[in-house]
């Protein structure tokens, strides 16, 4: 189901994403100031990070460790690299180049396979550093149009980033929504970025062009500045529209690069191609070439963790449920997975765990497992029910875990019998005769009213399975 | 005030005499700076002189002595630092108005090596504004004189070095070569200097002017001085990537042995344009090493010409991206404008000298789209093929012999304003710059007006040792050639 | 080594003023008009007189991009002591709240 329209006619969509990560290092990709978010300005500085004269660059082996581990697990070549200098002025560029990889990056010629079974290839994962970042004083919101001056932040100058580069393989805003948070949870898993969009360790931008299937691709445009997942998508879109609405006017699109508005929805000219800098790429003298031995890739490719995918699997293999199923996706997301299967491994019932865990816990649980095991049990015998059983893990989550049994106990639940059940069934069809007419005239709908007036009539107590069994079964009979 | 000591000769024995108590380091910097005094107005090898802090650094060497405690390899041995090495406190200016004012948060590696070794700092050197120039006519405040003619130049860019070394203003100086900046001026000051391979010495502080070339090296009056002075600087920076992981042999101990079975290398097709007077020492000196048992064997380094070409392509195009990063927003000085890149603009075109703004247009033009092709890529090709030629030139021979400078030290103004006849100052020493293979100038008599001529000594990536020995031998014969024209008398 | 010469010199190289203009402005330096022109014609004699490569078969030469072959030097992500920050403020042009200050970015190529 998709969140977006789609494009009108037989536009097709293509699209590229080039997803630039923030690695998780203790220091910054060249020097020994930390790698830290949200400390005061300027205070993560030393010679190299500010670009002094004489500093010189000294490359981070954990960055590299981080970096290989995202070749390994987006499918990659891992190869022998050099460093380039990329040459531009910008204020929050100390150098005036950014140390990046040029025509020979680390990891080349991966994928990534979409939870919808599309397979996105990745060109290449290169290393890079990041730059400072910039506030620009007197504009409107911050912007810097209209600004009066600019403050330059250098803490995040220097960070390492890997910069993952997708083949266009993508052709739905949907898919490219999966892209980035399947990407992200691979990045999550394997320790190599906290992958936070939100404050930009984790940046996307889109290259985006429309042609009808069987024609050259269209004109590109990268679209910049998309800071969450929802507008990754609207950002597609819009984009893809205005580019349709172009060329169905008669016109052309141009090579742009164009900043995302988050506030007005639309996509803005940042700079046409025409004008793009001439970055005099060339080596960089300061540093030596990268080559990863042998055993250190098999090494980064035999600790990988198991990543996002196969574990949903797992989890599905354990729950019965789809792989792609909600429940599923969120709980391997928040990398809650471990938790449902030691539930099992405890006794507990799994498909019942897995809800419970989605429903009841939203970071890390604290609950041991066990102790949910029991409820689950407790639950599926019909020992209580499902609304009882949300109570009682609502107390387990409070207390931090306990004996599920002594609070149902405490707090009276007990499932009443099946002939308790059978009366309050009759009492609920007496009282809405409409409803069970339309019930058993195939209005789902009205199963509904008539589980809810016996939950009523026996304060919660009666067991809903229980209670819908007996309507099915009774209109069966009835029929 | 204590009565100054004897006149120690050689940073040696300066060095064992304050460590044994014999000399004081208090009164060797007051030589020195006595020194300075008379002659610093006239020669201007200094854009900051240390007077304060010397004598500080002099007393507490002195102190340490006293306590019995070792001050280390260096102690009292005064230096010059060209002004491109960074001191943390202290104005650190490259002879730019850019960078006017700039006091460094850090330092480089070579000084606090030198500071640990109990060097003794008196003085930041002048240099070719960036190190870029033959002469130090260059420079943002004003040309240095050379000690030996004051009408005519040090040569450059390490010019202030190389007259602090000869005017006795410093025991011993330091200086960076990328494409000559030691060996020429060390030639046209009558000074030993050296370039050691690429790797040899941390580079970490050394503000860049092209980073695939740069290397420090000494200046000294002596042989042995610059192999001490090597011995101490050279080896692994954990802080410079490029830094060779491997400790070097001593060189004071590998200079003691002679040259008898050495292969000296004639390079028959040498470009020519060295003066009559430079060729003829040139001639002593094969006759002097072959008379003191070294073979003489021709050998051919046909790409050694094209060495001119590929470092004005090279060493621009990375002065290009080096120098991007003056651009008045974190440090130096900064023009206001109306926006950051008005601001950039005119304050690269007031921080930088003629010179300077010649060679960024150049590389930055060699590197440009359209044309990293046809020149820095191309230069880069040339580059190979020299050190391939100078490879298998060091398969027939352990070292080469070629004049440093193609003249004696010439007069302020005599290469005009043409680029290029500067440029040819360096032709003989920017190949083993693009080969990362060591050289080193030694004083060897002298040319046309009396001035002193130097001979190059280059040998093969890391064969420092074997370099010592030839220059040792030649620095004996010119030693005994000088005592014969003074009568016998030294 | 005459093999290596393949053919003869080009012609003069010509720099466009247009050429120069946009090679000042990748390096950000304000030169005059006038002063342009001059800079551009020792630009164009230097590069006349590096053409002498131009003479060279280099088609199987692999250009040298390091004057010691090194590789793999890595560093210990471990954290060292940071330059202090007011220090390094006091020595910008322009600094404002914990913080290097510059002109309006607007112009500036990202
Ligand atoms: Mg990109
Ligand atoms: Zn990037």
């Amino acid at each position: 189901m998709s969140q977006y329209d789609g494009l009108p006619g037989d536009w097709q969509l293509v699209v590229g994403l080039e997803v630039h990560v923030e690695l998780a290092t203790a220091t910054k990709l060249f020097s020994a100031s930390p790698n830290r978010f949200g400390d005061e300005p300027n205070t993560n500085i030393d010679p190299v990070t500010l670009g002094l004269p004489g500093a010189l660059p000294v490359l981070n082996e954990q960055a590299v460790e981080l970096a290989m581990r995202i070749g390994a697990a987006l499918n990659c070549t891992i190869q022998a690299c050099t460093f380039h200098r990329k040459n531009y002025f910008y204020p929050d560029m100390p150098k005036a180049y950014q140390i990046s990889q040029y025509d020979q990056p680390l990891n080349v010629d991966g994928y990534l396979d979409l939870p919808n079974g599309v397979r996105v290839g990745i060109e290449r994962a290169h290393m890079e550093e990041d730059a400072g970042k910039s506030t620009h004083v007197g504009g409107s919101g911050g912007r810097v149009h209209g600004a009066t001056y600019s403050l330059i932040d250098l803490n995040r100058a220097g960070v390492p980033l890997v910069e993952i580069v997708s083949r266009p393989d993508i052709h739905s805003a949907d898919d490219a929504r999966a892209y980035v948070n399947e990407l992200r949870g691979i990045l999550v898993a394997i320790d190599a970025s906290d992958a936070k969009m939100e404050e930009g360790s984790m940046r996307v931008d889109a290259n985006v062009s429309v042609h009808k299937p069987g024609t050259p691709l269209g004109t590109r445009c990268e679209i910049k500045n998309v800071n969450s997942v929802r507008s990754i998508g609207r950002a597609i879109e819009y984009e893809a529209r205005r580019q349709i609405d172009l060329i169905e006017g008669g016109d052309v699109v141009r090579q742009q690069t164009r900043h995302w508005d988050e506030g007005d929805g639309r996509t803005h000219t940042l700079r046409s191609k025409e004008d793009a800098d001439d970055y005099r790429y060339f080596l960089e003298p300061d540093l030596v070439p990268l080559a990863p031995s042998a055993e250190w890739i098999a090494k980064v490719k035999a600790a990988l963790p198991m990543l996002p995918a196969a574990r949903r699997a797992r989890l599905a293999d354990a729950t019965g449920q789809a792989a792609n199923s909600e429940a599923v996706t969120i709980v391997v997301d928040r990398g809650q997975d471990d938790y449902v299967l030691a539930i099992a491994a405890a006794g507990g019932d799994a498909a019942r765990g897995l809800v419970y865990v989605k429903e009841a816990f939203a970071d890390s649980p604290k609950v041991a497992a066990a102790d949910v095991a029991v409820l689950t049990q407790m639950e599926v015998s019909g020992a209580i029910t499902a609304t009882q059983a949300k109570t009682v893990l609502a107390e387990l989550v409070a207390k931090g875990g306990g004996d599920a049994a002594a609070i149902a106990a405490a707090h009276g639940f007990e499932a009443i019998d099946t002939s308790a059940v059978e009366a309050f069934v009759d009492e609920a069809i007496a009282t809405d005769p409409d409803a069970w007419q339309k019930f058993c005239s195939g209005d789902a709908k009205a199963m509904g009213a008539l589980v809810g007036l016996v939950m009523k009539a026996s304060k919660g107590k009666a067991d809903g399975k229980a209670v819908s069994a007996s309507l099915q079964q009774r209109r069966s009979d009835h029929g | 005030m204590s009565t100054p000591s004897a006149p120690a000769t050689t940073a040696a024995a300066i060095a064992a005499g304050v460590r044994d108590g014999s000399l004081k380091a208090a009164d060797i910097v007051e030589q020195h700076l006595a020194a300075i005094a008379t002659r610093e107005p006239e020669i201007h090898a200094f854009n900051l002189v240390l007077a304060d802090e010397a004598r500080a650094a002099a007393a507490q060497i002195d102190q340490r002595v006293a306590a019995g405690e070792d001050p280390g390899p260096l102690a009292g041995v005064t230096v010059a630092l060209k002004d491109n090495m960074c001191t943390r406190g202290i104005p650190t200016t490259c002879s730019s108005k850019i960078l006017e004012g700039w006091r460094p948060p850090y330092d480089a590696t070579v000084v606090s090596t030198l500071r640990d070794a109990g060097a003794i700092v008196v003085g930041k050197t002048n240099l070719d504004e960036f190190a870029m120039g033959s002469s130090t006519e260059n420079s943002a405040f004003g040309p240095t004189r050379n000690p030996h003619d004051t009408s005519r130049v040090p040569g450059g860019s390490s010019g202030g070095s190389a007259a602090s070394v000869a005017a006795g203003f410093s025991q011993v100086s330091f200086g960076s070569d990328t494409g000559g900046s030691i060996r020429q001026p060390a030639a046209l000051c009558g000074v030993v200097g050296v370039k050691p391979t690429y790797g040899y010495v941390s580079r970490y502080g050394l503000i860049a002017f092209a980073s695939s070339l740069d290397q420090i090296g000494p200046f000294t009056n002596s042989v042995e001085d610059a192999a001490l002075m090597l011995d101490v600087i050279g080896g692994h920076d954990p802080l410079d990537s490029t830094s060779i992981p491997q400790a070097h042999p001593s060189l004071r101990d590998a200079m003691q042995q002679d040259v008898a079975g050495l292969r000296i290398g004639r390079i028959t097709d040498l470009p020519e344009g060295a003066d009559p007077d430079v060729v003829e020492r040139l001639e002593v000196a094969f006759d002097t090493l072959r008379a003191a048992g070294a073979k003489i064997v021709d050998v051919q380094v046909p790409a050694f010409t094209f060495g001119l070409t590929a470092y004005y392509l090279i060493a621009p195009a990375e002065a290009s991206s080096n120098l991007a990063r003056y651009d008045g927003v974190r440090y130096g000085m900064r023009v206001e404008a109306a926006d950051t890149n008005a601001m950039y603009g005119a304050t690269r075109a007031a921080g930088f000298g003629d010179e300077v703004k010649r060679r960024i247009m150049l590389g930055t033009y060699a590197l440009s789209a359209g044309y990293y092709d046809a020149y820095y890529g191309k230069a880069l090709k040339v580059r190979r093929l020299i050190s391939d030629d100078f490879d298998r030139a060091y398969q027939h021979a352990d070292v080469l012999l070629t004049p440093t400078s193609p003249s004696v030290a010439f007069q302020f103004g005599a290469k005009g304003d043409n680029p290029l006849a500067m440029y040819l100052c360096d032709t003989y020493t920017i190949p083993s710059n693009l080969s990362g293979q060591p050289g080193m100038s030694v004083p060897f008599g002298t040319g046309a007006h009396g001035l002193p001529v130097g001979v190059q000594v280059l040998a093969g990536t890391l064969q420092e040792p074997t370099m010592f020995r030839v220059a040792a031998a030649l620095e004996a014969a010119a030693t005994k050639e000088r005592g014969l024209q003074n009568g016998g008398v030294r | 080594m005459p093999d290596r010469i393949v053919k003869d010199k080009s012609g003069p190289v010509r720099i466009t003023p247009e050429a120069a203009a946009k090679v000042a402005h990748l390096a950000r330096l304000d030169i005059a008009p006038d002063e342009l022109v001059r800079m551009t014609a020792q630009l164009e004699g230097m590069l006349e007189h590096f053409a002498d490569i131009d003479a060279l078969d280099l088609s199987a030469v692999e250009p040298m991009t390091q004057a010691f072959p090194l590789v793999n030097v890595l560093r210990a992500d471990v954290v060292q002591p940071c330059l202090d920050r007011d220090e390094v403020l006091a020595a910008a042009p322009a600094a404002e709240d914990g913080r290097f200050r510059v002109p309006p970015m607007i112009g500036s190529g990202a």
